[in-house]
């Protein structure tokens, strides 16, 4: 186990807890850029899958995860952002400008949604977003002019400054860049007074307001925030599904997004990451499951001359092939995290490093929490 | 000049009149106790400094400006920091987070710099960082900095809040039972802290208290209520003293 010493006030303000900390990023980093050479273009794609809905991760963390507000629509923000970038993109104006719009719009609309935040949290907050993401999804399907309706849109590779992302690992950068630089802005503002405002505000809102947080404000910026982030990470989703149709947008991608926070682990930004991971990752895993299994037990089988094993195999594989089994692991998985880890899969990464930096010494009672029955509800 | 002022305050919730009527002024340099059994209306009258509750009638004064309509997160501003009855820290957060945020009136960075932490956000920080660093001093919180407020034992919240509205700046400084939950040991720092607050920091105190112990010790004047009604005001002996007080303590 290492001990830090810390010597300067600017330690606890870095980026990264040490030199070995940042080390392990950098490991991260050159990974994650020398991914496309070692795998395959399916992979690539899938992986590209986890960097889009990392930033979705970062700006539903924000809002939920850090200032304490529940969004039961944050699918539309996505939708707002993918077809105002695809829209502009068909006028022609630069994809830059465009990505700028898009983000700009969907702030807009963050900041609009945000104002009835003012005055309501936890489940009338949730029914509040829950009804703009149906209206929106309605306008996306009648207002054929700009959005194609039920028709849909297509949407072309990303042009920026004359380089044509044609490839699959070309756009896996540009995605994995976007979401450093996401990561990065908002981790700034998580360690300055923004930030430490936002936590106030979910912990204690009227000790928040006693210490001099003006509540509307900041409460909107994190509307705000949330959704520009949305809506960038809408720009790129464009791209990625190559052609938009109202039904994607969905309440249930709204509450698919809402587990990811929560199965990576409230309050955390790592845990947005973790969460795109799972959600990203799980789809293609059972689909090479699928196969996967029914074939190694059947060669399993044919070595050890055990029939029954194959049949076992080829039991499982019909199993995953069922339409539906892919919700019910994703549900099942999910409601495990919360039985047995609340604080998510980055609660879990935390303990498993505290194992192993504490190796014969770990204590399993480190993370219990006591409980606080003084604490007062009544002044809400 | 007053340096702070209630005048004829009163709210109503509903039919029951929880303040009726309450004038006092806290003198600068002074501990300014308010006692009274419960639901005297203590707690209330600091939810209408703090401006939780909006008074029905009455005026607040703070160093001669009417505070009375000012919107809550203002008074925090103005120099007004407050501790909670039952402890409203951030629970999630570490005490060092708590704390800074105590200096959250005190930040001059915006949005946009803060979103790409400009030097002068470092500067901030920093300075933000000493001036909590002094509070920690003072309170002796060392090791409990980097401690998430939700492990932390309730004694060591009790002062984390004191702690936090004191990283404020504050020049007024108002307690909500300070003493309340904790130990006889515990209460006695409490009192020499109180002492120092005011003697070394120079900050007025304006507290709300039941051992009567703390408050003889430390208060320079003291107000009693009763109903929501002022039924003594004077120095702790003379209060305690009061025939009124005695008769709403003992029920005679």
């Amino acid at each position: 186990m290492r001990f830090l010493f810390k010597t300067a006030y600017g330690q606890d303000i870095r980026l990264f807890r040490d030199g070995l900390t940042a080390a392990w990023y950098g490991v991260l980093a050159g990974i994650v850029v020398l991914l496309p050479v070692l795998l395959s273009r399916y992979y690539i794609g899938e992986i590209t899958w986890v960097f889009i809905y990392g930033i979705c991760g970062i700006s539903l963390m924000v809002l939920v995860g850090y200032t304490g507000l529940i969004s039961l629509g944050h699918a539309a923000f996505l939708g707002i952002g993918a077809y105002a970038h695809a829209y502009f993109l068909h006028l022609g104006v630069p994809w830059v400008t465009s990505v700028a719009i898009a983000v700009l719009i969907t702030t807009a609309c963050g900041i609009v949604v945000g104002l009835p935040a003012l005055r309501m949290t936890g489940i009338y907050l949730a029914i509040a977003t829950l009804a703009f993401a149906v209206i929106i999804q309605e306008v996306f399907t009648r207002w054929e002019a700009v959005t194609g309706g039920f028709a849909g849109m297509a949407v072309d590779k990303p042009v920026i400054f004359g380089f044509r992302f044609n490839n699959e690992a070309s756009f896996y950068y540009l995605c994995a860049l976007i979401l450093a630089l996401t990561l990065l802005l908002t981790q700034n503002l998580l360690r300055a007074s923004t930030g430490r405002a936002w936590v106030a505000i979910r912990d204690s809102e009227i000790a928040a307001q006693s210490m001099g947080v003006h509540l509307a404000l900041y409460k909107s910026v994190a509307f705000a925030y949330s959704a520009a982030v949305m809506g960038l990470a809408g720009a790129l989703f464009a791209h990625k599904i190559a052609y938009l149709a109202p039904d994607i947008f969905s309440i249930l991608f709204s509450i698919q997004l809402l587990l990811l926070v929560i199965v990576g682990g409230l309050g955390s930004l790592q845990g947005a990451v973790f969460g795109a991971i799972f959600v990203a990752l799980l789809p293609p895993i059972i689909a090479i499951m699928r196969d996967a299994i029914p074939n190694t037990m059947a060669s399993f089988a044919s070595a050890t001359g055990v029939g029954a094993i194959g049949a076992i195999g080829r039991g499982i594989g019909d199993f995953l092939k069922k339409p539906g089994v892919e919700a019910g692991i994703f549900g099942l998985i999910l409601v495990l995290v919360i039985l047995v880890e609340p604080a998510g899969l980055y609660g879990r990464w935390v303990k498993l490093k505290l194992f192993f930096s504490t190796f014969p010494m770990y204590k399993r009672d480190s993370f219990k929490r006591q409980k606080n029955y003084m604490r007062s509800e009544r002044l809400r | 000049m007053t340096f702070f002022q209630a005048e004829n305050l009163a709210i109503n919730f509903g039919g029951i009149r929880a303040v009726d009527n309450v004038s006092f002024a806290v003198e600068k340099g002074e501990v300014f106790t308010i006692i009274g059994p419960n639901g005297a209306g203590k707690t209330t009258i600091f939810n209408l400094i703090s401006r939780i509750y909006q008074p029905s009638a009455g005026r607040l004064l703070f160093e001669g400006r009417d505070i009375t309509a000012m919107p809550p997160h203002r008074i925090a501003e103005l120099g007004i920091a407050r501790t909670f009855q039952n402890i409203e820290l951030f629970e999630h957060a570490t005490l060092l987070q708590n704390l800074l945020l105590g200096r959250h009136v005190h930040r001059n960075t915006g949005f946009f710099s803060e979103l790409l932490f400009l030097p002068s956000v470092r500067r901030m920080e920093v300075e933000h960082r000493e001036a909590v660093e002094k509070v920690i001093d003072f309170l002796e919180l060392q090791q409990y900095r980097d401690a998430l407020v939700a492990n932390l034992p309730y004694g060591v919240r009790k002062i984390a809040e004191l702690a936090r509205a004191l990283s404020n700046g504050p020049r007024l400084l108002l307690l909500d039972e300070p003493s309340s939950g904790l130990n006889v040991e515990e209460t006695n720092d409490m009192a020499f802290w109180i002492e120092d607050i005011r003697n070394l920091l120079g900050i007025s105190v304006l507290m709300v208290e039941h051992d009567m112990k703390l408050v003889a010790a430390v208060s320079d004047r003291v107000l009693a209520l009763n109903y929501g009604r002022p039924l003594a005001i004077g120095t702790p002996q003379d209060v305690q003293k009061h025939p009124e007080v005695i008769r709403a303590y003992l029920g005679a």
